[in-house]
């Protein structure tokens, strides 16, 4: 195929994709068709783009990010939006033998074809599956070797606010907020091609950039030291801001996307519904990148988030709807949407669900709320730390006692379950902390025992490797070596066996410590460490957040052969505490926190000093909200539900089904949506 | 004391319909839960008074006959749903249809009445496109089936690998000429356990003759029902068919 001749055709592949599809697992994921999906003509749009979550369908269909930014782009008239999702590697054999791209599944077009080529990253271990769709897709791994015919290559989500270990194969990075970022990016797109693309591709980057609307990582050098520290990073172009800086979408209620979500064909990881009910977090965690990165909150209040549950299951026929946000029983009106909600929906078999791990009463009567008629079976909650002067140090503070009064209403309540969540390797942990864990499991299930009255407890022990990520104040720590974090889970996990008492009652379960080694090189890592992906990806790396395809010997290999000859290592990123004044590769990144305030709240945490929400008591200067012209918006505003319009009534009305989407309605959304 | 689910119990069966729909284009790559879920989502959308199962964890009742494989079309798929509020057939179809993707098609749909459906099916027409074949080879490799008296496949299924004879399935087996390049296979097949499928026959005809198209072949049901004497099918909703167009649910109740 002469990809030249083919680029711009947009001509559908799917005849000849078509053959190869009964020789894959699953062929159902490659063929598109979902409900709500879209189909434009090509020649209709000026602005073309592909999105993709480059992970495997069953786990990207369900992004709320992707479906909220397809939507936004395809209700322009003249924009154009296309999903794919990655390959897995029986199809990506069967591409390369019969020479056939990358291609979307709405229309089977190949991802070459398009103007811009947008992917979003929930997680560092997406990077090498970035690697195999720009290669099937016949676009050049590398930026700099891309000329006009090709795609502008733009990654987005959590992960790209350190798009560093990427910088060499992307062109561009929006951080934060999706919403008008694409808006913005089309306007430019639509602009510079009706002009007849002066300038090429470097003048359309940098027009991008001077609007702040992208981070070109090629419009900035980077120099290091002999040590192998970052020396500086420095534009090199004086028309750009020196220090791009994140998207924040006020006023979610305008927003309320997606409004139609695609309800899929093949099973999915989410066979659900999502509304985000607010986008920030300010508990002020300190471990959690999500809720660093998403600041200020901002709620969407209880009228739109009704009228998008509402209008979402009509334009799905989903029984189940994820009320989501970083910790929903924090919205200021979560009581009165329960109850309302559930008195909505409680003779439709409609189940609520609010993914909320908060370590409160309050929290175990919402659940019951949205449980009224249905299984009680298992209910989550994170203290994180095992000792009370570990949670201290990571600021979730959360004391032995509540825990116990929380899972005490919770049994006595009807719930089977309790899952508790926590992280091993947290700066300062010992292996006294960890071992608080058993103390803290032998309270919960006495507890459930006397609550319930009977002895048939359960409680699950969940763990997970912690990993320090990019803004936030625990960027300078050290991270725990697969090592140290696997000796003191399995001294824990002696330590509950050996206890007749609870040996039988308490489930155990961690991941493998050593992904998350590589996960902590990708999420802190600097521009060197591109090689080590691409490396990876030659020597056949695909699909790292999946164990089976996994392989930490291939990483480490890599990280020796490309890292060691520059003087540094996998354990010089991951294990080495960095200093005050190093120079972080992700410090030209603006994502509104004061790094001055970042270093406080680190060391704060070193003596084990605790910050309040800025929620309910003053604002602390976490620098998010004027750096941002940004503010915190919360309720509650005393509204209710608003009534809908005959759920239910009456049978199929005679002439057809409701049918989905007039754009008018607001309905569903999910989860933080960056690009 | 277990928690017991609160509210009345479900509301009864008042009628119940039968549904023939067709599975066609990329649609025939979904296995049988994926076209489940679609119906399961595409009644909630069209509305449809389902009657539900009780307990913590109410399913709507919905019958299933022996699904298309995966990987297949269809012209010819049934199932029969339990109702709690009569409703007019036809509107039942249109709505249905319109809240089904495009490719999941509803044809048809009959109050239910008289013998079960899986009684009135015991057999399938299949029409097999198969490019890359030509039209003389199939013929050779189908007669030299039929001379047999028993042909062994293997097929893996979820329990391992599995041994049966394809021969005593086969009722009829045509074949027809698309092109120079694209042969056509028009199968009766009776529904043996375990049911032999278009590709254990062709599985078949590689054992018999070492006939391997080169391009995958493209299965479609066209028909199922009761296998007469002459070969041909008994439409499975036939009996039921008269009363199509009475309100269901008021007849019955
Ligand atoms: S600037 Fe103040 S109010 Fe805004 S998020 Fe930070 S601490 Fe909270």
């Amino acid at each position: 195929m002469c990809r030249r001749l083919a680029r711009m055709s947009g001509q559908s592949l799917f005849a000849r994709l078509e053959p190869l599809l009964p020789r894959v697992r699953r062929p159902v994921q490659y063929v598109g068709g979902e409900g709500n999906s879209i189909v434009k003509p090509w020649d209709a749009a000026v602005v073309r783009w592909a999105l993709m979550y480059p992970d495997a369908y069953e786990v990207g269909l369900p992004n709320q990010g992707l479906q909220i930014l397809y939507e936004i782009l395809n209700e322009q008239p003249d924009v154009l939006a296309e999903r794919t999702y990655s390959v897995w590697p029986d199809l990506e054999a069967l591409l390369r033998e019969h020479d056939l791209p990358q291609f979307t599944v709405d229309a089977h077009r190949a991802v070459g074809d398009f103007d811009l080529f947008g992917v979003s990253f929930s997680t560092e271990l997406g990077y090498t599956n970035l690697l195999t769709a720009l290669d099937l897709a016949g676009i050049p791994l590398h930026a700099d070797r891309r000329d006009d015919t090709h795609p502008l290559v733009i990654a987005g989500g959590h992960a790209a606010f350190n798009p560093e270990p990427i910088a060499a194969f992307v062109d561009a990075v929006v951080l934060g907020d999706g919403e008008q970022a694409v808006l913005g990016i089309s306007d430019v797109v639509r602009a510079w091609k009706s002009e007849g693309a002066p300038g090429g591709r470097t003048e359309l980057l940098a027009r991008l950039a001077r609007r702040q609307l992208v981070y070109v990582p090629a419009f900035f050098d980077v120099t290091y030291r002999a040590d192998a520290r970052i020396e500086a990073v420095r534009p090199n172009r004086s028309d750009i801001p020196a220090r791009p800086s994140k998207h924040t979408l006020s006023d979610l209620d305008s927003w309320p996307y997606p409004k139609a979500p695609l309800v899929p064909l093949a099973e999915t990881v989410h066979e659900r519904m999502s509304v985000e009910i607010f986008r920030g977090c300010t508990r002020g965690c300190r471990f959690c990148q999500a809720g660093m990165i998403t600041r200020p909150v901002r709620e969407r209040n209880i009228e739109t988030i009704g009228a998008m549950v509402d209008a979402g299951l009509r334009a799905t026929g989903f029984n189940e709807v994820g009320l989501l946000s970083l910790s929903s029983a924090d919205h200021t009106e979560i009581g009165t949407i329960a109850t309302e909600l559930a008195d909505r929906y409680e003779n439709d078999k409609v189940s609520l669900s609010l993914p909320s791990t908060r370590v409160d009463a309050f929290n175990v009567t919402l659940a019951n709320e949205f449980s009224r008629s249905g299984r009680r079976s298992g209910l989550t909650f994170a203290p994180e730390g095992g000792s009370e002067r570990l949670r201290r140090v990571i600021n979730k503070m959360v004391s032995a006692e509540d825990l116990v009064r929380t899972v005490s209403t919770a049994y006595a309540h009807g719930w089977r379950q309790v899952k508790l969540y926590f992280m091993c390797g947290l700066p300062t942990e010992t292996d006294e902390d960890v071992l608080e864990i058993a103390d803290l499991a032998r309270q919960v299930i006495r507890a459930g025992r006397k609550a319930s009255g009977h002895r048939d407890i359960r409680a699950t022990v969940s763990i997970g490797g912690f990993v320090p990520k990019a803004h936030t104040p625990f960027q300078w720590a050290a991270q725990a070596s697969p090592e140290v974090i696997d000796a003191r889970l399995k001294l824990l996990r002696d330590t509950v066996r050996a206890d007749k008492e609870i040996a039988r009652a308490v489930g155990f379960r961690y991941h493998d410590g050593r992904p998350g080694a590589i996960e902590g090189l990708l999420a802190r890592g600097d521009r060197r460490v591109g090689t080590v992906i691409e490396r990876v990806w030659r020597e056949g790396g695909r699909f790292d957040g999946w164990t089976e395809h996994f392989s930490f010997e291939r990483w480490e290999r890599a990280c020796a052969a490309e890292l060691e000859p520059l003087g540094a290592s996998l354990d010089w990123f991951t294990t080495r505490e960095r200093e005050e004044r190093e120079v972080l590769p992700w410090d030209h990144l603006d994502a509104g926190l004061d790094r001055d305030w970042l270093w406080a709240d680190w060391q704060e945490a070193l003596r084990g000093v605790e910050l309040d929400d800025c929620r309910w008591t003053p604002c602390y200067d976490c620098g998010v909200c004027p750096t941002m012209g940004t503010d915190t918006q919360i309720g509650p505003t005393g509204r209710s539900l608003l009534p809908v319009i005959g759920v239910s009534a009456g049978g199929p009305a005679a002439g057809g089904g409701p049918k989905p989407v007039d754009g008018s309605d607001p309905s569903p959304v999910g989860s933080a949506a960056p690009a | 004391m277990p928690r017991q689910p609160e509210g009345p119990p479900p509301p009864p069966v008042v009628a119940r319909v039968r549904v023939r729909f067709a599975k066609r284009g990329r649609l025939r790559f979904l296995s049988h839960r994926d076209v489940a879920r679609a119906f399961e989502r595409g009644l909630r959308r069209a509305q449809v008074p389902m009657a539900y199962s009780a307990g913590f964890n109410p399913h709507p009742r919905i019958s299933w006959v022996g699904a298309a494989p995966t990987g297949a079309a269809s012209e010819a798929e049934y199932v029969e749903f339990a109702l709690s509020a009569p409703v007019e057939p036809e509107s039942l179809r249109s709505a249905l249809d319109a809240s089904l993707p495009p490719g999941l098609d509803v044809l048809r749909v009959v109050p239910a009445g008289g013998a079960p459906l899986a009684e009135r099916i015991d057999a399938s027409r299949w029409q097999v496109r198969l490019p890359g074949v030509a039209e003389p080879v199939l013929r050779d490799a189908v007669a030299e089936l039929l001379r047999r008296d028993g042909v062994e496949v293997e097929r893996a299924t979820k329990d391992g690998r599995r041994r049966f004879d394809v021969r005593p399935a086969v009722i009829l087996a045509d074949c027809r000429a698309e092109n120079d390049t694209c042969a056509i296979l028009e199968l009766v097949a009776r529904h043996t356990t375990p049911a032999v499928r278009p590709d254990d026959v062709l599985t078949a005809l590689d054992v018999v003759a070492g006939l391997r198209p080169s391009a995958p072949p493209e299965p479609t049901r066209l028909e199922q029902g009761r296998l007469l004497e002459d070969g041909t099918l008994a439409d499975p909703l036939a009996p039921d068919r008269n009363d199509a167009g009475r309100l269901v649910g008021k007849s019955s109740a």
